[in-house]
């Protein structure tokens, strides 16, 4: 991925700077990751996420993206597949989701 | 990838509130970084997914030496909740509603709606064919999410190569 060839990512492939991320890296780093192409139901979860971390400071927990989204866990999962936590963290750019729920 | 995925699976054989919580949460977690979950219901454990038993999951202090009474909000440091209060009538709803007032804190959703959660996200859910004889239950009584009842063999076989947690 070319996008991805310059900046500065951790051995998981989390962005190190948070202000390198733009909707190109996310893009880059969906295909990276087994989702694919984003459509607006994923944008929908990814801005929710964003959001939710200028407020905490830290990326939320997929409870929380559920309440927080209005997305059903069914659809959270079908979007985002085999392991939405740490996928849906990284393709927003922030760090891994702290808490257990 | 012709890796086979992880998978991890929790024998659920208490019916206590504290003792439905832990496969839940390492159940959840687990989904969330794309493992492969099955919990298989067995002995008490049924209770977490009996309809009628589940909102009425509770926690005794009676016998529970871990729980202080400083619990309750009394700063009493390590002293026990003495076992001749903890027979006392009410005590175990006072546990129990103290335990879900800390749970609801920190935004823990109650048993029910994580089950929920649970199958939603893909794990699988079975109840224990002997427990369910012995305990004269059926599918009906069962929560939504609950795939079948097996046998002890078929939970082998359906856990090859994965991960046992037993609870």
């Amino acid at each position: 991925m070319s996008v991805l060839g310059t900046i500065e990512r951790n051995q998981e492939g989390f962005l190190v700077n948070p202000n390198d991320w733009n909707k190109d890296i996310a893009a880059a780093i969906a295909v990276e990751e087994g989702v694919g192409n984003l459509t607006a139901d994923h944008w929908k979860i990814i801005e929710f996420c964003r959001e939710s971390a200028v407020n905490s400071g830290v990326a939320p927990t997929l409870r929380q993206i559920t309440k927080g989204a209005g997305v059903p866990t069914k659809e959270l999962f079908t979007l985002f597949p085999k392991g939405p936590a740490k996928k849906v963290a990284k393709i927003s750019g922030l760090g891994k989701p702290e808490g257990c729920v | 990838m012709t890796e086979k995925n992880r998978h991890v699976a929790f024998i659920c054989s208490k019916g206590n509130l504290d003792m439905a919580y832990p496969a839940l949460i390492m159940g959840w977690a687990a989904l969330g970084n794309g493992i492969d979950v099955t919990l298989f219901f067995t002995f008490w454990g049924l209770d977490i997914i009996n309809k009628k038993r589940q909102p009425q999951l509770k926690i005794a202090p009676v016998a529970n030496t871990s729980m202080k009474m400083d619990m309750m909000g009394i700063p009493t440091g390590n002293l026990g909740i003495p076992q001749a209060m903890g027979i006392i009538p009410g005590m175990t709803s006072f546990a129990t509603t103290l335990m879900k007032k800390k749970m609801v804190d920190l935004e823990v959703p109650p048993v029910g709606e994580y089950l929920e959660m649970l199958s939603d996200a893909g794990a699988n859910l079975y109840a224990c064919k002997m427990s369910v004889d012995m305990m004269g239950l059926t599918m009906d009584d069962f929560v939504d999410g609950v795939k079948s009842i097996v046998t002890a063999s078929d939970f082998m076989d359906l856990t090859e190569g994965a991960q046992i947690v037993f609870i």
